[in-house]
């Protein structure tokens, strides 16, 4: 059976990666859940690159029907094909397209699938899949041929809590809520991204970026992508550790919303003074 | 087969059944695919990978973590000297393969409702099985106190550093209860703003996108002489009204601006959206700012608009009797009314008739306010949690207010 380690590039809990490994030993969906920004699209890619398997992606909108994942059948092609003499239209294969679960099920080896942003769907989505997601098969009546994977593909599905997803839908799969990742992780995070990272500089960000995301009212809080590019800022713009201490440089690669810098700006003095003990925390 | 299976899990059903009576919705699928789980060993014999992993397949909603995590530690709290015992709990499940169970007995299994199963409990408790373990109990009644930081009194804290088993780290995970802010019954906070606005998109309409206007197709293609011609058309989108009517000012202040902002990130979505500000209790005037200086005439507003809107009144309910039932009765020194509160409300009970009022206050203190129970009685009322959002906008969908 396939162990899922995790790869050098994505770091994960252990949690996570255990969820991942039960999901692929029951065959069943995972769902995963999370703060945008923890990396829960990014999972998948790395299951399919530890495991050396093919990735499909099925990016999921707020049109997306759960029949286009099976297939679609181009009944406007082939009236228009009718006009022609030249066009055969007598075989209906011609004009079935597989969807990404389709593509996912004919697929000689087992595939990594990911479903992404399930919730932006059609609260009735998921409960059209669940059939086809229970057996890995689904028929075209146009042709009278049913496609089943030959092997269970691994199927992750991210969602963002937009919509909350059915129960039917939910039971049939693993669960797993990606928490915000501590420092320690965090810092771990950011090493696999900067690795020749000064350790001043990664502990002081790290510092304001925390502080940061503790505004109660923040519109939306800065995420890991977010600190990957506020590093990058920092490190192109040769900032001090001091300085990050100080003040805070480039806070529009953190902070995307104009309220928000307007919250934190005028108290980023404050914070200078800001220490690690829990007398003067209670101060802020 | 069910007694069996029942004696042959031992305790470790109680795990289940602690979770039911936590009030999680797990269902007996889950509970079969987590044996199918320790069958494979897929936990390792490890009470903290079997800790994640039947929370991965029991629970499939973040607000539920910190239920898991009481009924964790209700559960597997007392196993903490043998390793024994966990090995024997978990050899005992080996032995089952495979579930295989026949109709009836699924039927017999989906039958255990929730009162069953706290009888359950409860035998087990009477029966003396459970001698350590009341004050783990006790809890589930007191789930309450915990969440106002009482937990530190729990005794099972101090036990960290007595000894460094792995299964005793499931038990600390459990006991940190890192998800406590998840629970649904708390008020909303600026986390939960964005679930709760998705549960507000319930107001609105699924997007459809393009399709094929078959008759037009046809006209175009005959007037074509039979050359082919596609005509496509936007399906029509139902649009949501819904306008809203705000308490702030006095004991409303704190939630005011985590309400307004809720409301005009949904405003963006909601094709019609009016929002109108009160103190305490609605009159003659709309407020349209929150400095209620703008106003419009109530009456105005009744005679103008359609009755189609969804209306959701946000608001404690909570104020003097007087300023509901007297005229000239409002909280305002300047400001006078000549009709009684109660009656403008009732007004716009009658004019939007899919209408909700939404109290920050807990529903268990609801009885005790006077006010509030006048308000209740011309408005169903829920609580502004998610959960009573979520109910709430059900309701509102569902148009079971025009009954009341």
């Amino acid at each position: 059976m396939d162990y899922f380690k995790g790869t050098s590039d994505y770091v994960l809990s252990p949690g996570l990666r255990d969820n991942v490994n039960v999901s692929i030993a029951l065959g069943r969906p995972l769902i995963v859940k999370g703060e945008p920004g923890t990396g829960k699209t990014l999972l998948a890619h790395s299951i399919a690159k530890s495991l050396g398997k093919n990735f499909i992606i099925w990016n999921v909108k707020s049109t997306t029907k759960a029949k286009e994942g099976l297939y679609v059948y181009d009944t406007v092609q082939r009236l228009n094909d009718a006009r022609f003499k030249d066009a055969d239209i007598s075989d209906i294969k011609k004009y079935i397209k597989l969807g990404k679960l389709g593509e996912a099920f004919k697929a000689d080896k087992q595939v990594v699938l990911l479903i992404d942003e399930i919730d932006k769907a059609d609260i009735e989505f998921p409960n059209d899949l669940l059939n086809e997601l229970d057996e890995m098969s689904f028929y075209i009546p146009e042709t009278g041929e049913t496609i089943k994977a030959k092997e269970r593909p691994i199927v992750i599905i991210t969602s963002n809590s937009e919509k909350e997803l059915p129960d039917p839908f939910l039971r049939r799969c693993i669960f797993h809520y990606i928490e915000f990742p501590e420092e320690d992780l965090m810092a771990e995070i950011v090493k696999v991204h900067f690795p020749d990272l000064e350790k001043k500089i990664l502990k002081e960000a790290l510092k304001k970026f925390y502080w940061i995301r503790k505004f109660d009212l923040l519109r939306k809080k800065p995420s890991t992508s977010e600190l990957v590019d506020w590093i990058q800022a920092l490190i192109l713009g040769g900032i001090s550790p001091k300085k990050i201490e100080k003040e805070l440089p480039f806070l529009g690669t953190l902070l995307k919303k104009k309220e928000d810098i307007d919250l934190v700006q005028p108290k980023e003095k404050s914070h200078y003074a800001y220490r690690t003990s829990a007398r003067a925390r209670d101060v802020y | 087969m069910l007694i069996e299976l029942v004696l042959e899990l031992g305790m470790f059903i109680n795990f289940f059944l602690n979770l039911k009576s936590q009030g999680i919705p797990v269902s007996i699928h889950e509970w079969i695919t987590l044996h199918k789980a320790l069958s494979l060993n897929l936990n390792d014999t490890s009470l903290t990978n079997f800790y994640y992993m039947a929370r991965s397949i029991m629970i499939k909603n973040e607000i539920y973590f910190d239920k898991y995590d009481l009924a964790f530690l209700d559960t597997f709290e007392d196993i903490k000297t043998s390793d024994e015992m966990l090995e024997e709990i978990l050899a005992g499940l080996k032995k089952i393969k495979e579930l295989k169970l026949s109709e009836e007995e699924k039927k017999q299994l989906e039958e255990l409702n929730l009162d069953q199963v706290l009888k359950n409990f409860e035998e087990q408790l009477q029966g003396g099985h459970y001698k350590d373990h009341v004050g783990g109990n006790k809890r589930i009644g007191t789930g309450g106190r915990s969440t106002q930081g009482a937990w530190g009194y729990n005794p099972a804290g101090i036990r960290i550093g007595q000894g460094v088993s792995r299964h005793k780290k499931a038990i600390q995970v459990a006991e940190k209860r890192t998800f406590q802010n998840y629970d649904n019954h708390k008020t909303l906070d600026t986390r939960q703003m964005k679930v709760a606005l998705s549960h507000l998109r319930a107001l609105l309409p699924m997007g459809e996108g393009e399709e094929l206007n078959l008759e037009a197709t046809i006209d175009a293609s005959c007037k074509n002489a039979g050359e082919i011609e596609l005509v496509w058309q936007n399906k029509e989108k139902k649009s949501a009204k819904v306008v809203l009517f705000m308490d702030v000012g006095g004991s409303m202040t704190p939630y005011a601006e985590l309400v307004e902002r809720l409301f005009s990130a949904a405003s963006s979505q909601i094709s019609k959206f009016k929002h109108f500000y009160f103190h305490n209790c609605l009159y003659q005037d709309l407020w349209t700012n929150i400095e209620r200086n703008q106003s419009i005439s109530t009456s105005d507003f009744f005679k103008n608009e359609d009755n189609d809107y969804k209306a959701i009144i946000i608001g404690d309910a909570e104020m003097a009797p007087s300023e509901l039932t007297w005229a000239n009765g409002a909280v305002d020194y300047w400001y006078n009314n000549e009709i009684p509160g109660i009656v403008w409300l009732q007004k716009l009970k009658d004019k939007f008739k899919d209408i909700i009022w939404l109290n920050p206050l807990p529903q268990k203190s609801w009885d005790y306010i006077h006010t509030v129970n006048l308000v209740r009685d011309i408005f169903p009322m829920f609580e502004l949690t998610l959960d009573g959002l979520d109910e709430g906008i059900k309701f509102l969908m569902s148009g079971k207010s025009k009954l009341l």
